[in-house]
């Protein structure tokens, strides 16, 4: 059984985001970097499914820049097998990027039977990648996937609904699945963990190896920068019942002409 | 020169790091408070590698060198001073076996320790002997086939949860320190008294008790190295698990320095956060100065230890150091959060009664100014 899971490195949730200097990206050189957490609960469910199939592989892929391989060497050292990581700048969007994770996928030469994903990434929230990729597969996807169970090749998914209710889906295999909180416990990975990934196999493409070219990209960002700083709210005294009328038309009018919003 | 950490040392401590965090930050203060013992956080510490990091390779263990253990002692510390204790006794009574014992010793009392979890204590310290180790008075008599061990000993950490003594006797009291030897010995024999748990003032999660040994047998293989090497064998075991300790100092500092500086942004006094204040601000720089001296003296003491150095002076720099900046500094936090700081509600009291332990055991803050100044003056 062949298990990819495709995982994104995102800036550490404690690092403090400041545009670039020509507003292009973020500033990335002092960023610290981590495995996108819900792709954490893709990986362990990944591993799951090897422990209880120990014939089992785990693929992990990403798409993104090659200084640092964190999210990469992560799964690895979580359990995964081996790892394949495409070079492309981190600012890529959700087609090209679902674009370049399928050409990767292909060129492993595995034919996917379970393909696991974070149901989105904390850094630009997009939700767009599991959804797409699976479209470009022909495959069927289930995301924000809260309970799994394998049996043969049927998977019982449970997905979080509005409302908190659950929705339960009988999916046949091979399929996408898309990692909400409460999936599992990602384990952490072991000292030995750490030191058994280094021997684990990273192959790597360009862009182009994978098909991906400049006119895939469905968005271009035109600038990064930082929310205006909040200015101090306004209070108005209605205390006088005489003078409320007027308190209430100023709100009113201020709403209109200044906050925009009626 | 290279001050940089290795990727491989990189990654082993942002997982010790995670670890602290996430296991053990939360349950600190609930634990001291109740004087539990961090059974269950050991158990998971260890499954992930981080504890016994002296065992060797060759005997299943991780075979990490004494800078890759600092780098995690400081993180667990980080964590929890009071459950690092715990966790480093295990490395503290492992560490004469890995330097006395034979090949078959390690073997038989190594392996088990890396292929479950278990716990293991120092036995050296009496009720009459702390400072002056060389006058023990517990004795090893030689019984025929097996030797008898009778004596004391006092403030053994996690005494009441070992699964392996490592005991510190004399053949000969009148032999002074030729006469010191060092024993494996399994607790569940008979003629072993456990005293009751210590309460004390910090490392409250830590097991602390005292140990009577009523004419314990135990077998003759077990004495590591030849009867009389034990004090040799205490004096090595000192260079690598000084380092260790001075480390444990640094990660109670350095978790200080970051409570403060968090809390010193927060906190408005005069109409803005007092790190404005340069009284504020002038105990913070001197946190983070303490903290990267600390941290040049752990590490070098312990990589002077992985070169097979002498590394006594330095050891002793980085214990003393290390212990009596983290009082300091820690003491500094609690003025720094103020009334809250008193208060157990905040988390730098804690810190501060944790401190002190760390300048009184495993050589006082005196002895290492002792050991220095006879190393200087040698």
């Amino acid at each position: 059984m062949n298990i990819f899971v495709c995982v994104k490195q995102v800036p550490d949730t404690e690092t403090k985001i400041t545009p670039n200097g020509d507003g292009s990206f973020i500033e990335t050189a002092s960023i610290k970097w981590i495995m996108n957490p819900y792709d954490e609960f893709a990986v362990e469910q990944a591993l799951l499914v090897k422990q209880a199939n120990p014939a089992a592989n785990v693929t992990v892929v990403r798409v993104g820049s090659v200084k640092d391989t964190e999210a990469l060497r992560t799964a690895m050292a979580m359990g995964a097998d081996e790892a394949v990581l495409v070079e492309a700048v981190d600012n890529l969007d959700s087609y090209s990027i679902a674009k370049a994770l399928k050409g990767a996928i292909e060129k492993t030469g595995k034919k996917p039977d379970i393909i696991l994903t974070g149901k989105q990434a904390i850094d630009d929230d997009a939700l767009q990648v599991p959804q797409i990729l699976a479209e470009m597969l022909n495959l069927p996807s289930v995301s924000v996937i809260v309970g799994f169970e394998l049996a043969g090749n049927t998977v019982k998914v449970k997905r979080e609904v509005e409302g908190g209710a659950l929705e339960v889906y009988e999916v046949a295999t091979p399929v996408l699945l898309a990692a909400n909180k409460g999936l599992n416990t990602p384990r952490y990975a072991s000292l030995p963990g750490i030191m058994k990934a280094k021997k684990k196999p990273m192959a790597q493409f360009s862009l182009a190896d994978v098909g991906v070219s400049d006119a895939d990209r469905r968005v271009k960002y035109s600038g990064f920068k930082l929310p205006p700083e909040k200015p101090a709210g306004k209070k108005f005294d209605a205390t006088d019942a005489t003078k409320q009328k007027d308190v209430v038309a100023q709100v009113v009018g201020l709403l209109r002409t200044e906050a925009k919003v009626i | 020169m290279d001050f940089a950490l290795s990727s491989e040392q990189l990654e082993i401590r942002e997982l010790a790091l995670k670890f602290a965090k996430n296991e053990m930050i939360p349950h600190a203060q609930e634990y001291d408070e109740a004087g539990t013992f961090p059974h269950e956080i050991f158990r998971k510490a260890w499954e992930l590698g981080l504890i016994n990091t002296c065992i060797p390779a060759e005997y299943g263990g991780t075979g990490f060198s004494s800078v890759d253990s600092v780098i995690i002692s400081e993180a667990l510390a980080y964590g929890c001073m009071g459950m690092n204790t715990s966790f480093m006794a295990n490395d503290l009574a492992l560490l004469p076996i890995v330097i006395g014992g034979s090949h078959e010793q390690k073997k038989k009392f190594l392996e088990p320790f890396t292929q479950d979890f278990k716990i293991a204590s120092f036995c050296l310290t009496e009720p009459g002997n702390g400072s002056d180790a060389g006058g023990i008075k517990t004795q090893i008599k030689d019984g025929g086939d097996h030797w008898i061990v009778s004596g004391e000993k006092m403030w053994i950490t996690n005494a009441g949860y070992a699964d392996l003594f490592v005991v510190y006797g004399t053949i000969d009291p009148n032999l002074k320190h030729k006469g010191i030897s060092a024993i494996v010995v399994d607790p569940k024999s008979p003629g072993i008294e456990l005293g009751k748990k210590e309460d004390k003032m910090g490392h409250r999660s830590s097991d602390t008790r005292g140990v009577r040994f009523n004419n314990v047998k135990v077998p003759k293989e077990n004495m590591l190295g030849k009867p009389g090497e034990g004090w040799a064998i205490a004096m090595k075991t000192l260079d690598h698990s000084r380092p260790l300790v001075a480390s444990s100092a640094l990660g109670g500092s350095a978790r200080a320095l970051e409570l403060c500086i968090q809390y010193s942004k927060e906190r408005i006094q005069f109409g803005v956060p007092i790190a404005k204040h340069q009284a504020i601000q002038f105990m913070i720089a001197e946190m983070g100065m303490k903290v990267e001296a600390a941290r040049l003296l752990v590490h070098k003491a312990a990589w002077l230890c992985d070169q097979g150095a002498h590394n006594t002076e330095i050891a002793s720099y980085a214990k003393a150091f290390a212990s009596d900046s983290c009082m300091q500094i820690t003491t500094d936090a609690v003025q720094i959060y103020g009334g809250y700081g008193y208060s157990k509600e905040y988390p730098v009291e804690k810190l501060m009664r944790d401190a002190k332990l760390i300048q009184i055991y495993e050589g006082t803050s005196q002895i290492q100014r002792l050991v220095m100044a006879r190393e200087l003056l040698k």
